[in-house]
């Protein structure tokens, strides 16, 4: 009974043989701190487990070099007992009946460059000279204007379906600003920014969203579930948050190649509440993944306020809780943005670890074009948020103080990007439509025996019936 | 209705062919072989194989004790070791990982402890504990992990504790693993294998006796294929792996001890062949996993009563080799499925649509399918025996059908 050994009894012979057969192993493989130090104190004093303020990074080595039982009782041994080397680690005892507050004292505060009127709060962020500067600005807008009318195509009848990213344009082009094309993309749906930003164009972003012969996904996904192999960045599916633990498993493949790069994973507040999310988080850090795990906290899933999404201090207090080093930015604050990637992309890479980043900022558009927001939540609101905290406005509003833009610049390029997008949707929506042998290839590298009958069967139907349908064609 | 198809049963060596590198040498069309390749780059033919495994085939039934089973596996001499089964499937696991250092491994346990049914016992040690990963207990997340390191370059092998234990990643499998391919225009492809035991083992109870090849073979983009003997569970572990498709391995709990000489020269087989377990005239009796020794001993008594069963192992669960299927039929006229899913919606149900579709003008008798009944297995053990499919009932079901 094999099974039975394994599930109940799968403690102690586990952990056994992991006492003894660990210390042999050649770990050189994994390439990050793999000492077998024993987990006491240290020389210079300082304990290997426990203490909350230690350096995580010694804490986590210590997964391999576990219990041994002579050790045990050298420790228990200790004068006054307070503590004890548990499975895990050394814990210091306690004689006060007292549970931890379910919330902190007050919220983690949130990191930000700029205000709202654009000004710098601080010194204490990663400059960009003006060439990406203003880079980022003008994708900011493209990606405001795609959305913009992207939407009222779908609102023509002319797409059947768009979700947008308005309000969440620093997320999108700072992140994405401050990342290397080798950096591995796995979007959940609100950032198509991060593609734009990479080079895939806007008669690729309509095509897609035709879904004709142009579309390099074949016809084969909703409009907005952009793929691109070339840009490193992954077909957007539409199950919530199954992206995460796909980011964790693309950054072991790079940890086992030893490449500089990391992964990164978009994710909204509504997904950290699935499982997903949760096995993910757990196993990027038992890993040593370096992933950069984003989460765009935009107050609403659908129609779910994050009040009924959760009762913890929004998703940065998540990142502790699995031994995760987490930040909480302003994510409508692109200079906060950029910071907060770019240096969290080298913690991934040169300490092998995941990183967590909590973005704040608020979804000021509708869940997608199948959703009205008024309906669950107050016009102003929205308003508000739109106005006072759109993050392109803040963005302009410092670029023109340090003198890299101005007013006539903007309607210029606010003129030259309606038109391009215009133009795309224009060529894209003439353009045909994939063939029907589309619907077979691809399932497998080559479509077996099943799948050849069936295609077979189709095109005698289609045959027959030319007159009625005669648009099909292979 | 009757056979607008009839075709469907043409050659489909693209997917046997394209799996294999340039020094192997593939079949140019098909025929009922695995592949043996021989040191001397020269293939033997499968018909030899099947009339000798014929021969001596000894069957014992894993119903009542694991006893020995020891086949000749191919008509050539070659040299040969002895192994179980789980041993051929590591074997079959280390030989892939030598040549290929994408490959890699990840699963509950399968690290320094080797793996709950040893597939996996010195991996850990020969390739480190990164290429062969301890994971935390949640399928979904590391199912979900090895479609993302698929997709970006390693081949992982996922082992399910227990098969039914993947039933935490039916959205990943279904959702992810099986579309992404097609989603995204074929950019990304995702060579995975899983793998793991299922079927009704000893007592294990209802949640550890799952057959989940019964669910998951409606997925699309997807290959399954079911082991049997040690022979086959290496040659399906490194051409499961070689295959750029996402491939379900079915292992079955009991079969794991097996005992049988396999070749020493390196052999892959076929993902999508049946295999030729007993030829004969009277009736094709199509099985897989550990019901084809079930089916293998009532064979014993059917040949003492004067019948002789065509047994097939039909190996590919999805697709199905209606090649093989199909050439039996139309030489028997008489169908029995003996499986072990469940009546309703398991293999056996879609393998009698299957070759209803296509081979009624064929059949003399309507397709019999012996299952288990539609019930969670019992723990206690005659109950269990009796949910699963048991030699006696096979015998009468053949002696029923060739009246």
């Amino acid at each position: 009974m094999a099974l039975y050994l394994s599930k109940s009894g799968k403690f102690l012979p586990h952990f056994i043989t992991k006492m003894s057969s660990l210390g042999m192993i050649n770990l050189s493989s994994l390439g990050s701190c793999l000492s077998q130090n024993p987990p006491l104190l240290t020389e210079d004093g300082r304990t290997s487990y426990a203490a909350p303020g230690n350096d995580p990074t010694h804490f986590v080595c210590r997964r391999f070099g576990s219990v041994k039982a002579d050790k045990l009782a050298s420790i228990s041994t200790n004068a006054d007992s307070q503590l004890l080397n548990f499975p895990g680690g050394v814990v210091k005892f306690t004689p006060e009946l007292k549970f931890l507050s379910d919330a902190p004292e007050e919220r983690i505060h949130c990191y930000r460059v700029l205000d709202e009127s654009g000004h710098l709060l601080t010194s204490d962020f990663v400059e960009i000279d003006k060439d990406i500067a203003v880079r980022m600005y003008k994708e900011m807008v493209m990606l405001q204007t795609v959305d913009t009318i992207f939407y009222e195509a779908q609102r023509q009848g002319r797409i059947s379906f768009y979700v947008t990213a308005m309000g969440e344009e620093a997320i999108n082009i700072a992140s994405a600003a401050a990342l290397s094309m080798d950096d591995f993309v796995f979007p959940q749906y609100r950032e198509a920014g991060v593609l734009l930003w990479r080079g895939f164009g806007l008669q690729d972003l309509a095509n897609q969203c035709f879904g004709n012969i142009g579309d390099n996904c074949k016809g084969r996904q909703m409009p907005a579930h952009y793929g691109s192999k070339k840009h490193n960045y992954f077909t957007v599916a539409s199950t919530v948050a199954t992206q995460i633990p796909h980011a964790v498993g693309a950054a072991y493949s790079l940890k086992m190649e030893g490449r500089d790069a990391c992964t990164i994973t978009y994710f909204g507040d509504g997904g950290t509440s699935t499982g997903d999310f949760h096995a993910a988080m757990n196993f990027a850090a038992v890993l040593e993944a370096p992933v950069i795990l984003f989460c765009r906290n935009n107050g609403w899933a659908i129609s779910t306020p994050v009040s009924d999404q959760f009762r913890s201090d929004g998703i940065v207090v998540r990142g502790q809780a699995y031994g995760i080093r987490g930040i909480r930015v302003d994510g409508n604050d692109a200079l906060a943005v950029f910071s907060a990637v770019h240096t969290a992309r080298k913690m991934a890479i040169s300490e092998s670890r995941p990183v967590l980043i909590e973005a704040l900022t608020y979804r000021a558009g509708h869940h997608s074009t199948s959703d009205d927001s008024s309906k669950y939540r107050p016009i102003e609101e929205i308003e508000w948020w739109r106005a006072a905290q759109d993050p392109v406005g803040r963005f302009r509003k410092w670029l023109e103080m340090q003198g890299w833009w101005s007013c006539e610049s903007d309607t210029e390029l606010r003129g030259w990007a309606r038109q391009e997008v215009l133009n795309a949707i224009q060529v894209a929506e003439k353009a045909e439509k994939p063939g029907l042998r589309e619907i077979f290839t691809d399932v497998y590298d080559v479509p077996p025996s099943n799948l050849r009958d069936q295609e077979k069967s189709l095109r005698q139907t289609v045959q027959r019936h030319q007159r009625d349908y005669p648009h099909f064609q292979f | 209705m009757a056979a607008t198809i009839l075709h469907g049963v043409g050659a489909t060596t693209a997917l046997s062919s394209i799996n294999y590198n340039n020094s192997r040498r593939s079949l140019p069309e098909r025929k009922r072989t695995s592949l043996v390749i021989q040191c001397d780059g020269s293939l033997s033919s499968g018909l030899n194989i099947s009339n000798n495994r014929g021969a001596k085939l000894s069957t014992n039934a894993v119903a009542t004790k694991q006893e020995n089973v020891t086949a000749s596996t191919t008509s050539k001499p070659g040299l040969r070791h002895e192994l179980l089964l789980f041993e051929a499937l590591r074997e079959g696991l280390e030989e892939e990982m030598e040549r290929d250092p994408h490959v890699c491994v990840m699963g509950e346990d399968v690290g320094h402890y080797g793996g709950s049914y040893k597939v996996t016992k010195g991996l850990a040690d020969k390739y480190g504990d990164l290429r062969v990963l301890d994971t935390p207990i949640a399928e979904n997340s590391f199912t979900g992990m090895g479609i993302g390191a698929a997709m970006t370059g390693l081949r992982p092998i996922v082992e399910g504790m227990n098969m039914g234990f993947l039933l935490l990643a039916f959205n990943q499998i279904s959702n992810n693993c099986g579309m992404l391919h097609y989603t995204s225009g074929g950019q990304f492809k995702i060579p995975i294998v899983i793998r793991g035991p299922g079927g009704v083992g000893r007592q294990l109870g209802a949640e550890h006796s799952q057959r989940l090849e019964s669910y998951f073979q409606s997925i699309p983009g997807i290959q399954m294929v079911a082991c049997s003997t040690p022979y086959n569970a290496k040659g399906l572990m490194k051409a499961a792996i070689r295959s750029d498709n996402p491939v379900i391995l079915f292992e079955h709990v009991l079969l794991y001890n097996l005992k049988e000489r396999i070749p020493d020269e390196e052999y892959v087989l076929s993902l999508e062949e049946a295999e030729m377990v007993r030829p004969g005239k009277h009736v094709t009796v199509l099985t897989y996993s550990r019901m084809r020794y079930h089916v293998m001993q009532a064979a014993k008594t059917l040949v003492n009563k004067g019948y002789d069963p065509e047994v097939i192992d039909i190996r590919s669960l999805k697709p199905f080799d209606l090649h093989t299927i199909g050439n039996s039929v139309k030489k028997t006229h008489h169908v029995l499925i003996v499986e072990e899913c469940m009546r309703t919606g398991g293999i056996g149900a879609s393998l009698t649509a299957s070759i209803n579709e296509h081979f009624h003008d064929y059949l003399d008798a309507p397709i019999v399918c012996l299952s288990s009944q539609d019930v969670p297995t019992p723990y206690a053990g005659a109950l269990e025996e009796w949910t699963v499919v048991q030699p006696a009932q096979i015998v009468a079901a053949v002696e029923q059908l060739c009246q």
